[in-house]
């Protein structure tokens, strides 16, 4: 049971969708939002879900949450089918949606909290103790009489995150908690959302499309792209499958010849500005350093690769190994 | 625990007394629609100031569609063969029905605005039924204005009617407004579902609730046949007061039914209540399979 | 020229807003439709218990249940219109923003309510008035004439029915709460347009009064000219008096809120 608590298998979602293409004509379509995903999640995991825009994840977590029902497939989740059991899934799971709210707009904070705790029965005591653990890391304090409406986005996602572990729920599903969200926010967030998981046992699937919520977080990542499971396994193997790069840009006093250093590669000049591409896995400051000892340095930035363009890679590597092979 | 999951597993929902049975849905629905309500009524009241002045206004638009009747008679004797304080008993049992309906769950109209927007995934993952977390957002205990206006009326029918009152007459004023009331409350629902498939729609609704309550103030003499043919048979509004109204004033029903009908209403209620919650299940279930 | 292109732009842009929601339009069109039945059926009543109401035969008093329904959205009479969006953004204080555009802010907003009338009218008017000429015997005028003297009534009550609004929504500079405002608005322009009941079966000096006042500009002044019971110009007058006046007011709280937003930095 506990290596299985999540539990996919060829699991589907196909939406009718219809087009205009005139004045009054309408053309039905198919589109496959999830194609024959199957994977299992353990008590206890932390695993992040990412892959680009439209790409089937909310779907798919739609679906573990029982919002929406799978076109085929078999799904449990702690043995339960979400979508014919969701009113008893949900005293077992907590969600938290990056794009909206699960509080009451209009009511401040704590009143939100208070529904919970009636709503999903929890015992006093247990209540009080989440709260004031939830309220004391989530720095929530101050703002618990503050109308839902009158909080920042990072604020309200904090608020939001708290709402949804109230009730100590075994998994908690977080569908692009840091969207938006400040560096600092950023930060607070991941730093919960790991303690959370380490001391509180609390397994966790987020989706995400900023990879440093991945490499902060997760050990274990899939990625997800038009409905289909690309990759499962660890960071660094995406990095190795995908073999993404981060991009160097240095900009240089004058013009010269092609920075050598390696492992990274000058893959672009342009005058005095130079970029060098570098395996994501390595660290960036002893490269760096290499250069400013030997170049005359100006200004130098490090771009991180980005979802797509790490997908971009894997498209192109499975080109290539299906041609070898 | 294991063994509890796997008997609800084999099982799920089947038995109405279970855990996850009917009964309980219904109940956990109740408890929670009361808990929402509550936490908006206590929020609510931190502007006393406020709210009195919307419950006036309230009170004061529901009030005018009755002034424009009395204008009416400030010209006419008569309407369809009706006096005044016969139009007002039809009024006001009404106007309390749909008053009672619209505090209680007026806010579902604001459904197709909830699956545009997403937010109705929220109230998904939560484990109370959708439909009273639905039901009981945003209640406004300003809507009293409107019932307490439609008492006014009903007060002063009962005051200026002359009518021979039986101890059945007398409990037919308190059952109009019971099962009128739910009558409108099962049309709320079922314009609500019909919201899972056309979202922009909310405005549908509006022709069934509001039409369908100035329809029933005035007397069913008024309308074409076709029209009363439409509001008894296939949108039962005519039990609302219509139909007992008229017996407790001893006056014809346009068409030709039995008596024992003027008695049915609690029974239409339930029928359109149950209906009702079959289309919202409908409904729910539609969305549940597309995504919006 | 180039003002005038810019808020021809800013009308076609309200016209679009509005035009995208087809679902919702035919939804009211259902609505206004429903209406019409049930008051036509009233009103047949009451002009059956005493004919010539009013000064209108049956036929008449019919034609205008119709015109109100055409013009309940075109006129705003049922629910808010652009003032809710305006009061939000002077409570966001995006108001600021508004207020320093290369645009004049009373033109801009009646430029967009003007395309939305305009497409209310369409969308929304023709429909219902159909409606209600198929099923029921109305007094149409033959001649184009009457049609386009409405058409002027129609755009000159439009026109004051903006600018009751604009003057309801600036209140939003100095009230807190603009809902109350805006209720006893709406309220007092449901009664006093006569959508409930025309302003000529009003009785006496409350009926004078109601067509004194500027909501007889939006429904009784077009209808009357349909039916032929006004004399257009001199209809035309009192809407354009109006609406003149009532604009002015406007741009009086206007450059008033502006002090306000300037001094206070919003």
């Amino acid at each position: 049971m506990n290596d299985r608590f999540i539990e996919l298998d060829r699991i589907e979602k196909v939406f009718d969708v219809r087009k205009k293409t005139g004045f009054l004509r309408r053309e039905r379509r198919e589109v496959r939002a999830v194609d024959s995903i199957s994977f299992t999640v353990a008590r206890g995991e932390m695993v992040g879900y990412i892959g680009p825009n439209g790409a089937g994840k909310s779907t798919t977590i739609k679906m573990l949450t029982g919002i929406l029902t799978p076109s085929g497939g078999r799904l449990r989740v702690a043995g339960i089918d979400p979508s014919r059991e969701r009113t008893r899934l949900a005293r077992r799971i907590g969600v938290v949606f990056g794009q909206r709210t699960t509080l009451w707009w209009d009511l401040p904070l704590i009143d939100s909290y208070r529904l919970m705790h009636r709503m999903y029965r929890i015992p006093d005591a247990r209540y009080r103790e989440n709260l004031g653990r939830c309220v004391e890391l989530l720095e929530l304090g101050a703002l618990l009489d503050v109308p839902v409406r009158q909080l920042s986005l990072g604020q309200r996602m904090r608020g939001d995150i708290a709402a949804a572990l109230l009730h100590d729920p075994e998994v908690l599903y977080l569908d692009e908690p840091t969207i938006g969200l400040d560096v600092i926010s950023k930060a607070k967030v991941r730093e919960f959302l790991k303690d959370l998981n380490t001391e509180q046992g609390t397994t966790v699937l987020l989706t995400t499309h900023d990879l440093q919520d991945i490499e902060q977080l997760c050990r274990r990542v899939m990625v997800i792209d038009h409905g289909r499971l690309m990759y499962d396994g660890p960071l660094t193997g995406l990095h190795e499958v995908g073999e993404s790069e981060r991009t160097l840009v240095v900009d240089l006093e004058r013009e010269l010849p092609p920075i050598e250093a390696a492992p990274a590669r000058v893959v672009r000049v342009e005058g005095p500005r130079q970029w060098l591409a570098f395996p994501a896995s390595e660290s960036a400051a002893p490269l760096v350093a290499r250069i400013a000892s030997a170049y005359p340095l100006v200004d130098l930035s490090v771009r991180e690769p980005d979802i797509e363009a790490v997908i971009a890679q894997m498209y192109a590597q499975q080109a290539v190994s299906n041609a070898v092979s | 625990m294991a063994d509890l999951d796997e008997r609800a597993v084999a099982r799920p929902a089947e038995d109405p007394f279970g855990e996850y049975g009917v009964y309980s849905r219904v109940r956990d629905g109740l408890r929670a629609y009361r808990m929402i309500a509550a936490m908006w009524i206590r929020s609510t009241m931190a502007y006393r100031a406020s709210f009195a002045m919307t419950t006036f206004g309230n009170f004061a638009a529901t009030s005018f569609d009755f002034v424009a009747i009395l204008l009416m008679f400030s010209q006419v004797d008569e309407l369809g063969g009706y006096a005044l304080p016969e139009i007002a008993l039809l009024y006001g049992t009404s106007a309390v029905a749909f008053g009672l309906a619209d505090l209680l769950i007026g806010s579902m109209d604001r459904l197709g605005h909830r699956v545009r927007d997403g937010t109705l995934d929220t109230l998904l993952v939560r484990p109370v039924p959708v439909l009273a977390q639905v039901a009981a957002d945003k209640f406004a205990l300003r809507r009293l204005g409107r019932v307490t206006q439609g008492l006014f009326v009903l007060g002063y029918a009962l005051a200026t009617l002359d009518v021979a009152w039986t101890p059945v007459k007398v409990l037919m004023i308190p059952l109009m407004v019971a099962s009128g009331g739910l009558i409108f409350c099962a049309v709320f629902v079922g314009g609500a579902a019909f919201q899972f498939v056309a979202q922009d729609a909310s405005e549908v609704q509006n022709a069934f609730t509001y039409g369908g309550v100035t329809l029933l103030q005035y007397p069913p003499s008024v309308f074409a046949k076709d029209l009363l043919r439409g509001v008894t048979f296939l949108l039962p509004l005519a039990f609302v007061n219509w139909l007992p109204g008229l017996y407790v004033l001893g006056r014809p029903y346009p068409l030709d039914l039995p008596t024992w009908v003027a008695f049915a209403p609690p029974l239409v209620a339930v029928a359109c209540c149950a209906l009702a919650g079959v289309a919202w299940r409908a409904g729910l279930r539609t969305y549940r399979s597309t995504g919006s | 020229m180039g003002t005038g292109r810019l808020y021809a732009a800013v009308a076609a842009g309200g016209f679009r807003r509005y035009a995208t929601y087809r679902v919702a339009t035919a939804a009211g069109v259902f609505t206004n439709t429903v209406f019409g039945f049930i008051l036509a059926y009233t009103y047949i009543a009451l002009w059956h218990e005493k004919p010539h109401l009013g000064g209108y035969d049956q036929a008449q008093a019919l034609t205008y249940v119709w015109v109100g329904q055409a013009m309940f959205a075109v006129m705003v009479l049922g629910s808010a219109g652009f003032e809710a969006e305006l009061i939000e953004r002077i409570r966001t204080g995006d108001i600021a923003v508004d207020l320093y555009r290369p645009a004049d802010l009373q033109l801009w907003w009646l430029a967009a309510d003007m395309g939305r009338a305009l497409f209310q009218l369409l969308g929304r008017g023709v429909v219902p008035m159909a409606c209600g000429a198929l099923f029921f015997d109305l007094a149409l005028p033959d001649g184009p004439l009457p049609w386009l003297a409405c058409l002027v009534a129609v755009v000159l009550g439009a026109l004051v029915s903006f600018a009751i609004r604009y003057i309801v929504a600036l209140w939003a500079f100095w009230l807190l709460d603009g809902a109350g405002a805006m209720q006893i608005t709406w309220l007092t322009g449901v009664f006093f347009s006569g959508m409930l009941l025309p302003l000529n079966v009003f009785p006496g000096a409350l009926g004078d009064l109601a067509r004194l006042l500027p909501w007889s500009a939006l429904l009784q002044a077009p209808a009357d000219v349909l039916l032929g019971e006004a004399d257009p110009p001199g209809t035309f007058a009192f809407q354009l008096g109006w609406a003149v006046a009532l604009l002015a007011v406007g741009r009086l709280i206007q450059s008033a809120a502006t002090r306000k937003v300037v001094v206070q930095g919003g």
